[in-house]
């Protein structure tokens, strides 16, 4: 594999869990933990593949997807959005806003690792 | 559909009260016995002079045997009917229910009142549930430990070849996680523990538990009259109604506030003066250099020997939510939902600024007056930047004694659900009452 993930996230222990699967997968991992300036850092890192949690200090997540599916570099970027809130209101203003995938926490590394590599290949 | 077709039944009932034989009614007012019997079983309609004439014969108002009690539990069971096809399949036959089985068509509109009461209660709860925001970020932080240590976890079960120094550090992350979770998980039970310790706090919302709190010193908080108050935390700490955090915070606020109030006007100077000033809020805002709002408060948090007069106040935020109620003798604001939308209080949160004085009556039974002084300010919280937030507040006085024409009386009431005045203009839902209509 080989391409770029960029993990929008703000708890540290869940950060270190999702950026050693993926390392060992291959995959360089950036990580970026506040909310506001989250955008930003999609644009500098330029990643293949944004994982982005919901809930964020400073900015929602819901938020910052809109950012990126507004930029005009960004809009078509691979996005998996994280929330801790597995409920359907939410899926569903994912959906609507465009998140790429949806998976509620507490996830299963193997879903992670398989959804980035099936968004990264598109 | 007729509502007339009950007259038959009552025209029985009342002739059979009479001991009147069926063919003495019929003969007298010159129609056969066999069909004074189809009326009667409510096979033939009735009406125009032939009513009026059984109706002298039965020594009664026409009136009163086309309309019955009946009406409002008629209204009830309709109401009840709506939505429910096998029902409503049978509402042209609901008078026969009426009449036939008063007792258990009485029982059906009350199990229905009772049960739209119950959904009210249920919709508050569950509203209190899903918008509880502690209860809410408690399930956050639980679910995103519990997620870390999945991770976590999983990783150390399924990589074979994980080195030394990874395996620590995902040890130690399980341990802090696992601490955190045990935590997370021990704030939770005790939180919903408090909450089912006992009915009432299931029902008392923050602003409730305040309500009680200033109800049992009669909304006078005299050790914050004194020279040398006591610290406002310590006052909260030692308030058993005060339970929840939430409400201490409200009190708090509230209590800030009126030791603001009682610094600028104190007790024993504001209570001669509104006696003096025969309570005139302008007067005695001029004469302390304060606002209206702050007059407002400080009459309500007088005892009311001290003012000879027993003084009641709502405040309501910027959506007419009542925030504060202080109920008088007559005067009792709605515990749940919106009140009387042509208060004065509402008057003067439609213009900021300017001051409203009314004389309301309300409606009841024997109906009251009362003196209403109302006004709308900003809030103190407001700024420049951000939003203005208004905040209205009516002071409740007793009728004064030279009380004004019918027509400068404001006619009110409480809340529609319990309201009589059945053709209000300003009527947003029917009325429970069933009497007075």
């Amino acid at each position: 594999m080989g391409g770029t993930v960029l993990l929008i996230e703000d708890e540290p222990n869940i950060i270190e869990a999702i950026r050693f699967i993926l390392s060992r997968d291959g995959w360089v991992v950036h990580t970026h933990s506040d909310g506001t300036t989250a955008y930003q850092s999609v644009l500098d890192k330029r990643p293949d593949v944004v994982i982005l949690d919901v809930m964020l200090p400073g900015k929602s997540g819901f938020d910052i997807l809109r950012d990126i599916r507004g930029g005009a570099e960004t809009g078509a970027l691979p996005v998996l959005m994280l929330t801790a809130k597995g409920q359907s209101k939410d899926r569903e203003l994912a959906e609507q806003i465009g998140a790429s995938r949806f998976m509620a926490k507490p996830f299963s590394n193997t879903d992670v690792l398989s959804a980035v590599r099936e968004l990264a290949e598109g | 559909m007729s509502r007339s077709t009950l007259t038959g039944t009552r025209i029985r009932e009342r002739r059979m009260g009479m001991r009147l034989r069926q063919a003495d009614l019929a003969r007298s007012v010159g129609i056969s016995p066999s069909y004074l019997n189809l009326i009667e079983h409510n096979r033939r309609r009735i009406g125009g002079k032939l009513l009026m004439d059984i109706a002298r014969k039965l020594d009664v108002e026409p009136s009163a045997l086309t309309q019955g009690a009946e009406a409002a539990l008629l209204e009830a069971l309709r109401d009840a009917a709506v939505g429910h096809e096998a029902a409503a399949h049978e509402l042209p036959r609901i008078e026969e229910l009426v009449g036939r089985f008063p007792g258990w068509a009485q029982l059906l509109a009350d199990s229905h009142r009772r049960v739209a009461e119950l959904e009210r209660t249920v919709e508050m709860l569950t509203d209190r549930m899903t918008h509880d925001p502690f209860l809410s970020a408690s399930l956050h932080e639980v679910l995103s430990t519990v997620t870390a240590i999945r991770s976590t976890a999983s990783i150390l079960v399924e990589t074979e070849d994980i080195d030394r120094d990874w395996q620590d550090r995902f040890h130690r992350n399980l341990y802090d996680e696992s601490q955190r979770l045990a935590e997370g998980a021990q704030a939770l039970v005790a939180y919903l523990d408090e909450d089912s310790a006992g009915e009432e706090r299931v029902r008392s919302s923050p602003q409730e538990e305040v309500e009680a709190y200033l109800k049992a010193q009669d909304y006078h908080v005299a050790a914050l009259e004194r020279n040398l108050p006591p610290r406002i935390d310590n006052l909260i700490g030692a308030a058993p109604e005060l339970s929840s955090s939430p409400a201490r915070d409200l009190a708090r606020h509230y209590l800030e506030r009126y030791s603001q109030d009682a610094a600028h006007m104190p007790l024993g100077d504001f209570a001669k003066a509104a006696v003096e000033l025969e309570l005139d809020p302008a007067r005695l805002a001029q004469r302390f250099g304060v606002d209206l709002g702050a007059v407002f408060r400080r009459l309500a948090a007088m005892p009311g020997d001290r003012i000879e007069a027993e003084v009641g106040l709502v405040m309501c935020d910027g959506s007419g939510t009542l925030t504060f109620r202080k109920p008088v003798q007559g005067f009792s604001p709605p515990r749940f939902g919106a009140a009387c939308p042509l208060w004065p209080l509402y008057q003067a949160l439609s213009r900021p600024m300017a001051p409203v004085r009314a004389v309301v009556e309300l409606a009841g039974r024997s109906p009251r007056r009362f003196l209403t002084y109302a006004i709308c300010q900003p809030a103190q919280t407001s700024s420049f930047d951000g939003p203005q937030v208004l905040e209205a507040a009516m002071l409740i006085l007793p009728e004064p004694v030279h009380s004004p024409a019918q027509g400068e009386v404001l006619a009110a009431g409480t809340s529609c659900r319990i309201c009589p005045r059945r053709d209000c203009v300003a009527r947003r839902e029917p009325s429970i009452l069933a009497d007075g209509f």
